[in-house]
This record gives structure tokens, sequence and C-alpha cells, in this order.
């Protein structure tokens, strides 16, 4: 469905080009679930912008390759990529309280999308919107259509926002950190439409979070990624349970046990991320790391094949 | 929605209220000075003054005096001016009116479509050359001071070049009733409308253009290019809407000021017996009723604008009808 290779972004600046996502590729299948995970500034997002071709910055300079069923991405104008956007791939943003134009009902939006994309009449858009509403099991789907966005609760917000974002039936669905500013009740609620949703639909969904738990949830594969790379990629049993890459193992360390005796202090890992003017030559990681040697200051591949992880550890162990 | 509007009604209602005992009393009840001899004027016969006394009810108690007040300007429309002798003050007030509000309106249509022109075209070329052209004009704009750049235009349009081509259609200076002469009317007030708006255009032009570049940072502006909407839709739809809300208030504002006698300078320059114009007579020989009559005028004007501003809120933002 969704190929990336290789794919580059940096930016030019005043002080020089800042490298925020350096190689990294990855694949996502038909009704697959891919997790993303990484702390901010771990070019997650961005990567996923660049997807999305939604990196307006005139000073950014993407390279690689993007494929979506087989077609390039990476050289679309701006006209073709705004064809693709809303109806084959579809985002939905972290903050439901401000995703939605504050002056529109909610109805009013989501028949923008089908209309946007569709020759359909404002009718037909707007029953298909009472459909969408009532597919994400908001209820009175008739009468919310004509709410604002100001009006419904964070999780009803972000319901519509994902009904909106399935209004043409995407291909692929690219959710970034979409329960983070919910409630965990409804956290939950949320993450059990998006699975429902990828059973109903069959779309590709790149979930992007800094929760193990929600990828422990949610996702098929996991990619980790670390200051613009990915560093360790397989599937959730083997991420979760057998880690490679050292930066994995302090994530899920600093997740509190569920059973068992709780420690007196999380686990935290030391320091911060590197800033991207100025990243170490070797494993970008090693600063942080407690098992780093002598090879690690060299640039470390991801290998290994389906569970690949970048670090020289398990090639010396 | 209703109700909202009902009630700021009634809130305007309340303030003007309040307005006319504020400006009653400034007028009427400054300790220190008689109001008779000042509504009489200088040089006044004691009996004109003792005339004044009576029929305003000086020697009575000060609610009745409010209240005469009152009658006189809204009810029976008698206030005379004792400096005019006989002048019947409230006719002469709604004389100058359709002048004033011609020539503001007018304006305001002009200032409202270019300066909209001017902070889209800005915002959406920002960092352009068309950008920074349209912020130095406008700054230019801002910067010249209407009585000056009103003499201007009557230098060229009415002296130097009135012969040529291009300004031979500019009829003299004066104000043309629209019921009349409808084309005089417009002819006149051309120049005008232009002079007057040119410094809205820019200052106008520069806060729609800012509120719109805050607008495009927004969230849901990020969502709405997701949706694969093209940039001019994002830009007039989605943003466009909300930016227009300090644009709404400071029209507000800056219309009911114009209307109750901001105006002056212009009407001065171009000949036009408008409110302002009346007010300024009015301040140079101390004619009181006068003076009174336009500060009340004006207050109400200023008040009125500004409910109808937040009507505009309530039709721009869904969040403002429930509160």
């Amino acid at each position: 469905m969704l190929e990336v290779k290789d794919l580059r972004i940096s930016f030019r600046t005043e002080h020089g080009r800042v490298r925020a996502v350096d190689g990294v590729s990855f694949d996502v299948a038909q009704s697959e679930i891919l997790g993303v995970v990484g702390e901010s500034g771990s070019g997650k997002t961005i990567s996923l912008m660049a997807v999305m071709g939604l990196i307006n910055d005139p000073n950014a300079v993407i390279e690689g390759s993007i494929k979506l069923r087989g077609r390039e991405l990476i050289g679309l104008s701006q006209r073709q990529m705004r064809g693709l956007r809303g109806r084959e791939i579809a985002m939905i943003f972290q903050d439901p309280m401000t995703a939605m134009t504050p002056v529109y009902t909610i109805g009013w939006q989501i028949a923008e999308q089908i209309r946007a994309h569709e020759k359909i009449g404002r009718r037909a858009a707007f029953a298909r919107a009472v459909d969408l509403l009532a597919e994400v099991n908001i209820p009175n789907p008739k009468e919310a259509i004509h709410r604002y966005p100001h009006q419904l609760s964070g999780g009803m917000r972000q319901r519509a926002v994902i009904a909106m974002a399935l209004s043409c039936h995407p291909a692929l669905l690219i959710a970034d950190e979409p329960t983070t500013a919910l409630d965990v009740t409804v956290q939950a609620q949320i993450l059990d439409l998006i699975r429902k949703l990828r059973r109903d639909h069959k779309s590709a969904v790149v979930f992007i979070t800094h929760d193990m738990g929600v990828i422990a949830e949610m996702a098929d594969r996991v990619m980790v990624m670390y200051s613009g790379r990915i560093v360790e990629r397989g599937t959730k049993a083997e991420i979760l349970l057998e880690p490679r890459h050292p930066y994995t193992k302090a994530l899920l360390d600093s997740i509190p046990p569920l059973e068992g005796e709780k420690p007196k202090r999380l686990r935290s890992i030391p320091g911060s991320p590197p800033s991207l003017f100025d990243l170490p030559k070797g494993c970008s990681f090693a600063p942080r790391c407690p098992w780093r040697f002598e090879r690690c200051a060299e640039k470390p591949a991801l290998e290994g094949g389906k569970h690949a992880a970048a670090c020289f550890l398990k090639a010396a162990s | 929605m209703l109700l909202a509007l009902i009630r700021r009604f009634g809130q305007m209602i309340f303030v003007m209220f309040g307005i006319s005992i504020l400006v009653f009393l400034i007028f009427f009840a400054t300790p220190g000075a008689d109001p008779a001899s000042r509504i009489a004027g200088r040089n006044a016969s004691p009996e004109t003054i003792e005339a004044v006394r009576k029929s305003f009810g000086f020697d009575q108690p000060i609610w009745v005096q409010y209240y005469i007040m009152m009658k006189k300007l809204f009810i029976t429309q008698d206030l005379t001016s004792f400096v005019n002798r006989g002048w019947k003050v409230i006719p002469a007030v709604i004389d100058t009116i359709p002048v004033t509000l011609s020539l503001v309106i007018g304006a305001a249509v002009l200032w409202v479509i270019f300066g909209m022109l001017f902070g889209i075209l800005a915002a959406a070329t920002r960092g352009s050359i068309i950008d920074k052209l349209l912020i130095a004009f406008g700054l230019v704009g801002c910067a010249m001071p209407v009585y000056w750049l009103g003499e201007v235009m009557n230098l060229f349009s009415q002296s130097r070049y009135h012969d040529t081509w291009l300004f031979s259609w500019v009829p003299p200076l004066g104000y043309k009733p629209l019921s009349e002469d409808p084309e005089g009317w417009f002819l006149t007030l051309i120049i005008p409308w232009i002079t007057l708006a040119i410094l809205y255009i820019g200052l106008y032009g520069r806060v729609l253009r800012a509120n719109l570049i805050e607008a495009m940072q927004e969230d849901y502006i990020r969502t709405a290019r997701a949706k694969g909407l093209s940039e001019t839709r994002v830009l007039l739809r989605h943003a466009l809407r909300t930016s227009l809300i300090s644009f709404v208030t400071l029209f507000g504002l800056d219309f009911g000021a114009l209307v109750g006698g901001a105006a002056l300078l212009t009407e001065v320059v171009f000949g036009l017996q408008g409110v302002g114009k009346l007010t300024y007579d009015a301040l140079q020989n101390l004619d009181l009723p006068v003076i009174m009559t336009t500060v009340i005028y004006a207050s109400f004007f200023v008040v009125l604008a500004n409910a109808l501003v937040d009507v505009v809120y309530i039709l721009l933002d869904p969040r403002v009808r429930s509160a």
C-alpha cells in the first residue's frame, strides 16, 4: 500500500542544513496498523507530513521515494497532491479541540471534504456526513451535523474528526497521537473505533504515538525512531517482548509494571535527545546509552531482516 | 441567537440613557457656571438670560431640568439656539446627517473592499515583493493627513488640472442631495470618499494581513489542507472568517466616530456641511444647545455602531451565540 524508501528531509537554515529525517524506509500493507514510536523531535510526525505532502516550508528539502499503491508521490504537483489528500490519504491530528474550524458546523466541514473530491450535491454530501457520524458512534447524528465544534466534548470532536478523515474511504489513514489529548476512558473508545474502522474499510493505518501502552493495544508492526532515524523495527511482540536496541529497552523500562513490586522510582533515560544541529558522528543514542563501546563511534546500519535494530551490540554479543 | 440580539439592543438603550444623563450633567450641572448665561451667549441682555432660565427650567429641580431638556431634544424638538437667534437646533442637525452619512458610508465601502483586498493579497503573498509594496503603500496612506491630502486633491482636481481630461468631470466643492441630483451627489463625493478612505485602507489592510497570517498557523488550517482543499479555499473560507473579528471591531469604532463628527477635517476641506462642520461652527461661537445636541447624537452613533458590531460578531462566530 505505502512504501517509503530512504526518505531524507532537511531544512536550510542560517546555520547550514539541518537533517530532520535521515534515510527512513518503511512500508504498510492493507488493513495493517504500523505503530511509530519516538519522543518529540524524533522525526515521526514530519516523516508522515511528508507522506501527506504537507511540508510547506520553502526551505525544506525532501529526498527519497514515497509510493502509494505504486504511484510515486515525491515530485507530484501541489494540485495532484491535493487530489490525493483527504481522498487516498487522510490524517487525524493530535488535538481535537483545535482541529476543526470553529465557525462552521461539523456537518458542513465533513460535506466540504466530500465535495472537494467527488461530484456530489449538497444534500447527498450532508446525508453521507450523517452516515459517517453514525458510523463513529456519535449519538443522534442527524442533529449532530448541525453542531459547531465547540458544542461537542473532546471525545465527540475526535470522533467527528475521524468521521471526516474517513469520508472518502482513504486507503491510508495517518493518526498522529489521536488520543494524547483525551481522557483515558475516551482514549480506549477511540482506539476501539480506529481498530473497527481498519477492519471495515481495510485501510492501512500509520499510528504515531509516544505511548508504548497504545502500541501494545493497536499495532501489528512497530518502528521506533530516534533523532531522525529508525533504530528498531519488528512485529509488536518482537519489539515489546525482546527489544534489541537499548533505546527501545529504555522506553519499555520507563513504563511502570502492572504486577509485582513497583519500583521506588520509575526508570528514565538519562540526558536528552541530541540537538539536530549537533548530531553525534556515530550512533546518535550513544551519549545516553549505558552499553556504549568503541564501535558506537561509527554509524550503525539497520540490520537483521524482519526484526531489525540499528545497534552494534547484537553483532558483538 | 434572537435572545442574544434582544439583550444586546436592550443594553444599547440602557447605555444611551446613561449617556444622556452624563452629557446633561456636564453641560448644565457643572458647578460654578450659570448655564442660562452660557446658553444665552456672550453679551446677552438680562432679559434674554431670564427667558433662557425660564424656558429651560433652571429655576426648578435638576430632574425637571433633565426632563425639559430631553423633551426639547426628542419629543417637541424645539430646542432653540440663542446665539443664532431663534435657530431651531434639531432640524439643523438633521439636515447635516445625510451629508455626513453620504461621506462616511461611501468612504467605508471603499475602505472595507480595498482594505480586505489589500489584507488578503498581502497575506497570500507574504514575504514577496507584492506584500512589501502593499505594506509600503499602506504606510504612506496612513501617514498622509486628511487635510493635506484633501487640499492636494483639490489643488489638482479643482484648479491645476481641472481643465484637462483627467479632472474636467469634477464638479465644484459642496454637497448635492442624493434625492435631487444623484449624479451630482456621486460626482462631488468621489474625491472626498477616496481621500477619507486612503487612511483606513492601509490601516485595515495591515490589521487583516496580521490576523490572517496568525490564523494560517492554526491547527484547523492544517486540517483544512489535509482535507485536500485548495490553498485559496483554505485562505478565504477557513482563515478569513476567523480573522475578520478584529477587522469588524475596528470598523465599528471608526465608523461610529466618523459619523459622530470625526470626519470634520474632510468636511471642512471639501466644503461639506456635515455634522463635524456643524459642531466645529458651534464650538467657534459657543452655541451650547447645538454642541450638546451633536455630542448626544455622536455618542448615540458610537453606541449604535458598537451594537451593530456585536450583531456581526454573532453572525461571524457561533461561539458568541450561546454566551
